[in-house]
């Protein structure tokens, strides 16, 4: 048998950050270049030529460059990709299971969806050799039924690399054996944790347990199994191509290489993106994002979905990593990344990112059940103008609470978005109870309407739109509205030519 | 299919596929539509099917060759269509309806005219 080492091929494909580009794609490297349905055309990329040089060595050594590249798992919690296989491949036993987590869940997050529809190849190919290091023969892919096209492309993906030898039985001579089963999800948010995932794949509910055991030691079927996301799977591949040491020399001393994001909300540019780790915040809003549109001031930046948290726009030349973002009360997540500005009311974000968290919480575990329900109670109470200081508190102590007590990682995380907010944005909690108002303009319990008669046509726009029939005028007068009987719906205030409609 | 047995034939097969596209795209315009789940919702078919068409009418099937891919990440302005004429570097088009489609046959191919909507190239990537 020979090194991996030194099989390195093409070094021109050893790409590196360029500082008028911004971006390097590698997770994404083939997503648009290919057609996601011919393996030829992966081949063509040096598909499968990865797992072939793997093959070519013992497992130990693959194992060795994935952990020497730095690579940490992309689904969120970044923990070391080659130590949790390297754990895997130490337990002994007669069958291990190697999984691939494609339950996106977080809100605004798709690059998982994206891969698997631009280059499911990559993802077949990376499962194998995953399966090749820790000594497992079976994979299987936990997908969400709610993605028929990325399902439809990695079937037909599994199909052909089975008809070309490059899956199944004795793959490429080297009597190495590996299959991949497809797992439907029902699009629970919890399954995204691996002990839920796992459960689920079984034929349970999808509830996560207490770690340890650790999935690497005991998981499906009670097996060593190993849950890596599609975007960890997807830089696979490239990292055995390219070697380690390229891997490792992109990104910052404790999060090496890429990272792709989501990026969505206020924002010109909304898209996929994927950016060299250290990237600054403001290079991503400014530069890749282009900015708020409507010359709108840059406000806040969810990271990490409904776990994450809010970096601000004093973070701007905040390095993004996983410790970075981890140290700003937020976290790296799946990579969701939602852009507000200076109409986003931080208080109802919060309080959306806790309606979606009570809805996907599991009921295993008390603090997380009902803490979300109690949670999300005080900030509706906030938002709608009934809110005290007292309550203020009691959401930050019911919130520190949940995070030191929760069972998963899915309740640990829950009062992130809440923490950050008040940290960041305690003004506008206070104008909310205190005040009665929103400084931003949202919660519209908070909003009163009025029309200024100085800059009122009377052309009639707003009282033809106005759903419950409060506004009145003659006809080239002022109107006025009846506050009495107002919804605070806001259709005078959009149609309103002449901004004489005004929100307070 | 043939199975591919060993490393040395699975370099043979993608030198093969490399010495394929490489002369296809000496030879042809590639058109290369983006369709992913989003793009489609975005109205990707739709312009697949409107860029069919003008390349039937033009009488263009011999000199094009339409391929289809996955996500080429600019959401903001799916449908997307790449371009690759022989020689020339590759250009995306974004919002691509159906009459930017059409019209990316008709002037920017047959007439070489410049169309609107030209994505800069913003990033570097492994390509193997």
């Amino acid at each position: 048998m020979q090194s991996i080492r030194t099989d390195q091929g093409d070094q021109t494909s050893r790409v590196m950050p360029d500082a008028t580009h911004k971006q390097l794609r590698i997770a994404t490297r083939n997503c648009g270049f290919i057609d996601p349905e011919s393996i030829d055309d992966y081949i063509g990329v040096r598909g499968y030529q990865a797992l072939a040089t793997a093959l070519q060595a013992p497992p130990a050594e693959t194992v060795a460059i994935v952990k020497e590249s730095g690579l940490r798992g992309r689904g969120g919690g970044g923990f070391p990709t080659g130590l949790k296989w390297e754990i895997a491949s130490k337990n002994k036993a007669d069958q291990k299971y190697m999984v691939c987590n494609a339950d996106e869940g977080d809100p605004g997050a798709f690059m998982d969806r994206a891969v698997l529809e631009g280059d499911p190849h990559s993802i077949v190919e990376a499962m194998a050799i995953g399966g090749y290091a820790i000594g497992a023969s079976k994979g299987a892919v936990y997908i969400r039924a709610e993605y028929p096209l990325a399902i439809k492309r990695l079937k037909k993906a599994m199909d052909d690399a089975k008809a070309y030898g490059l899956l199944g039985e004795n793959i490429l001579g080297s009597g190495f054996d590996f299959d991949i089963e497809i797992k439907y999800g029902a699009g629970a948010f919890v399954c995204g944790e691996e002990t839920a995932l796992i459960r689920s794949m079984e034929g349970q509910r999808g509830e996560p347990k207490t770690k340890p055991p650790f999935p690497a030691q005991s998981g499906y079927w009670a097996k060593p199994t190993i849950v890596n996301n599609v975007e960890t799977y997807a830089n696979i591949p490239a990292i055995i191509l390219n070697g380690a040491d390229w891997f490792s020399s992109i990104g910052t001393e404790k999060s090496k290489g890429t990272k792709v994001f989501a990026l969505a909300g206020k924002i010109r540019n909304t898209g996929l993106i994927e950016v060299p780790m250290g990237i600054t915040l403001g290079e991503v809003i400014n530069e890749i994002g282009a900015g708020c549109p409507g010359d709108k001031k840059f406000k806040a930046v969810q990271t990490g979905g409904p776990s994450g948290g809010a970096l601000t726009s004093k973070d701007l030349d905040v390095a993004i990593d996983y410790d970075n973002l981890i140290a700003k009360g937020s976290m790296m997540g799946s990579g969701g990344m939602v852009v507000m500005d200076e109409d986003d009311c931080m208080v109802s974000i919060a309080k959306f990112f806790l309606d979606f968290t009570m809805d996907e919480t599991c009921g295993k575990c008390t603090p997380c059940r009902i803490g979300s329900k109690r949670l999300y109670e005080i900030l509706a109470k906030i938002t709608s103008g009934d809110g005290s200081m007292e309550d203020i508190d009691k959401l930050k102590g019911l919130a520190s609470v949940i995070k030191d007590t929760a069972l998963c990682g899915l309740g640990q995380t829950m009062p992130n978005p809440i923490l950050s907010t008040l940290e960041n944005y305690w003004d506008e909690y206070v104008a909310h109870v205190q005040d009665k108002k929103c400084p931003a303009g949202v919660c519209s319990a908070l909003l009163t309407y009025s029309i200024d008669p100085k800059k009122c046509t009377g052309c009639g726009l707003c009282a033809i739109v106005c759903p419950v029939s409060c506004i009145a005028g003659a006809k080239k007068e002022a109107h006025s509205i009846d506050a009495s009987r107002c919804i605070k719906c806001g259709s005078c205030y959009e149609k309103c030519k002449f901004d004489a409609v005004l929100k307070s | 299919m043939t199975k591919i047995t060993s490393y040395d034939e699975l370099r043979q097969r993608c030198a093969d596929v490399k010495a394929q596209k490489a002369s296809l795209a000496k030879d042809k315009i590639i058109i290369n539509v983006s369709l992913a789940t989003c793009s489609i919702a975005a109205g990707g078919k739709k312009a697949l099917q409107a860029i069919e068409e003008e390349v039937a009418a033009a009488g263009l099937q011999d000199a094009v060759m339409i391929m289809k891919s996955g996500c080429m990440t600019y959401c903001y302005a799916e449908p997307t269509v790449e371009i690759a004429k022989p020689g020339a570097a590759p250009v995306v088009f974004g919002d691509v309806d159906e009459a930017k489609a059409r019209a990316l046959v008709t002037d920017y191919i047959v007439r070489n005219e410049p169309v609107e909507g030209v994505i800069p190239v913003n990033y570097v990537r492994v390509a193997f």
